[in-house]
């Protein structure tokens, strides 16, 4: 089994993971509390990456951080080396990828606060900070889980996004996904069929964990 | 501590799906003291309060505690929910379910330094009676418990308004009567504007110093609860202030000299008398009676002062806890309530020939 492959997913996956949430969790509190009519508009991009193949995402991500991409340009007179065919490059392309697993389950958790509760806490005196943090973060907090283990789990699954800005450079670029890929072009079967059946594993526990978390704390809170 | 009066005047419409557009139109104001805002459900009690706390904005008019304006249409003034400096206690109560009861009650005092804060949730939870659920959760009160927890958080920021929604609903009568008690008795030591939201009769008469009736977005009359509730001018309203009996009629004939007026029940299938009001003799107005305020004979009475005596006959019986519903047919069917006792005392039984009884002043005109 390839372990620098499975390490480096791991690396991905969490990066990827937490950077969405601090990214989705105002957008996911403007969708589930603004009035505003265009919303749906932004809602609708926020779901392109669940219809689009990855390999279209993976295609623009490419254009945009390549040398002359508005995202490679800024890049490279920040830090002085080129975004594509990098981790950091990775990352960035993993963000959109994954961005409707992080905003979708907060939008639907946001969305099922009674309104009355958010309601009270301003008759009491909070401020909108005030009411978010005391209020709303700790009542949806099994959407907060769930965000963060689907995005978590959906990137260390990705493969054609990988596959178009990333490359294929061991250590840096090659995910465990690419690494089965591999090994099955190399008819390693054996090898690719380790590494597959941990992915599995993996990705059946977080499930598990989402799925169970969710079930305990509805039933605890919504049938008072 | 601040007697302000609040007053209110605001317009707002709401756009409805085919029907026509519902309308708030409300002018009112409010002493220190119980207001007991009464309606059927829809008439727009909750949309009024949510309008007067901040949470819904009125397209136009003017709401003022005292001297100070907490919305102006006119000004383009609007405070914020959390500047109002009001209470609200919804009819879900929303009490926040993660907070400990303590916590819930001192989620208004955040701007207290912690020895105030102590003192007020020790001093609010002795006046509701939940000094020993402070450590609780919500999930784990009673209903009841849960209405104090909930008055307890809204009356310990000393508000300089108290909003209830119907806070009481699904008590059973002696526990909401004793929180009312404990509710009134904060009321004397405090003196704020309290608008209490119901359609509970029982409420109404034991905290009423005076009732707005709202029907269809409009404040239909103010008054004491008895002048108010005991002779409603609406069919909607009878019906809300629990009259059983709203029945059609036409005035017959002017009495002035005596008071009274006789009218036809429906379509002239039996006359009473009822007070003088005005209607002119010819005109179809609608009377309202107590099911409760109906007394029954087996046999014919005789030296009665009531003068409406109606034979009829029993045309159905139905227990409903502790009272008898019975329908009877009088010339126009009549709804009547009597006890468990006098129905087996009497043997009262479908198809039975008995006569109503009903006092002048028993029967309300209504417009």
């Amino acid at each position: 089994m390839n372990l620098e492959a499975l390490f480096l997913s791991l690396r991905l996956s969490a990066t990827v993971s937490v950077l969405l949430l601090v990214l989705a969790l105002p957008l996911a509190y403007g969708l589930a509390f603004s009035s505003w009519r265009g919303k749906f508009l932004v809602e609708s991009v926020v779901a392109l990456p669940l219809v689009l193949p990855p390999t279209v995402i993976g295609f623009y991500a490419l254009v945009a951080m390549g040398p002359r991409g508005p995202l490679g340009k800024i890049w490279q007179s920040l830090f002085g080396h080129p975004l594509a065919f990098t981790f950091a490059g990775l990352v960035v392309a993993s963000l959109f990828y994954s961005f409707p697993f992080a905003v979708q389950p907060l939008v639907a958790s946001f969305e099922a606060l009674d309104r009355r509760i958010l309601d009270a806490s301003a008759i009491l005196g909070a401020g909108r900070a005030r009411t978010f943090f005391r209020v709303i973060l700790p009542l949806a907090w099994p959407g907060v889980l769930t965000a963060l283990v689907l995005s978590f789990a959906h990137t260390l699954g990705e493969f054609g996004v990988v596959l178009m800005v990333g490359g294929n450079l061991p250590g840096i670029t090659r995910t465990v996904s690419i690494d089965i890929y591999d090994r099955v072009q190399a008819l390693d079967y054996a090898a690719a069929h380790q590494t597959a059946l941990l992915l599995l594993l993996i990705s059946f526990v977080v499930l598990s964990i989402v799925y169970g978390v969710n079930r305990r704390v509805w039933s605890l809170w919504l049938t008072k | 501590m601040s007697r302000a009066m609040l007053a209110v005047q605001i317009r707002k419409k709401f756009r409805a799906s085919g029907a026509a557009p519902f309308v708030l139109d409300v002018a009112a104001s409010f002493e220190p003291g119980f207001t007991v805002l009464f309606g059927p459900s829809g008439a727009g009690k909750s949309t009024l309060l949510d309008c007067i706390a901040g949470l819904q904005q009125p397209d136009s008019g003017k709401i003022s505690l005292g001297e100070e304006v907490l919305f102006d249409a006119a000004d383009g003034i609007s405070l914020p929910p959390q500047r109002r400096d009001l209470a609200y206690v919804f009819q879900s109560l929303a009490l926040f379910p993660h907070l400990s009861v303590e916590q819930n009650i001192r989620y208004g005092l955040a701007k207290l330094p912690a020895a105030e804060q102590q003192k007020r949730i020790t001093r609010i939870a002795a006046a509701f009676r939940i000094e020993n659920l402070l450590a609780r959760r919500p999930a784990e009160l009673s209903g009841g418990e849960k209405q104090r927890v909930a008055l307890a958080r809204a009356l310990v920021t000393r508000p300089r308004v108290l909003l209830l929604d119907e806070p009481l609903t699904g008590l059973d009568a002696s526990l909401r009567r004793a929180i009312l008690d404990d509710l009134c008795a904060w009321d004397d030591a405090n003196r704020i504007p309290i608008l209490y939201v119901t359609h509970n009769r029982e409420e109404v008469d034991a905290i009423g110093e005076s009732v707005v009736t709202i029907v269809n977005g409009r404040v239909q009359e103010t008054g004491a609860p008895r002048e108010v509730l005991d002779a409603p001018r609406s069919v909607e309203l009878a019906q809300a202030a629990g009259f059983e009996n709203v029945l059609r009629a036409k005035v017959m004939e002017h009495r002035p000299a005596d008071g009274v007026m006789r009218v036809g029940l429906e379509d002239a299938a039996c006359e009473i008398e009822i007070p003088f009001g005005d209607a002119a003799p010819g005109s179809e107005v609608r009377v309202a009676i107590r099911a409760g305020d109906i007394l029954l004979s087996t046999e014919a009475p005789h030296f009665l002062s009531a003068r409406n005596i109606l034979p009829g006959v029993i045309e159905s019986l139905e227990t409903r806890g502790t009272l008898v519903a019975l329908r009877v047919k009088a010339g126009a069917t009549f709804q009547v309530h009597v006890t468990p006792s006098a129905v087996r005392s009497l043997g009262l039984a479908p198809g039975q020939v008995v006569w109503l009884i009903v006092k002048t002043h028993s029967c309300h005109l209504v417009r």
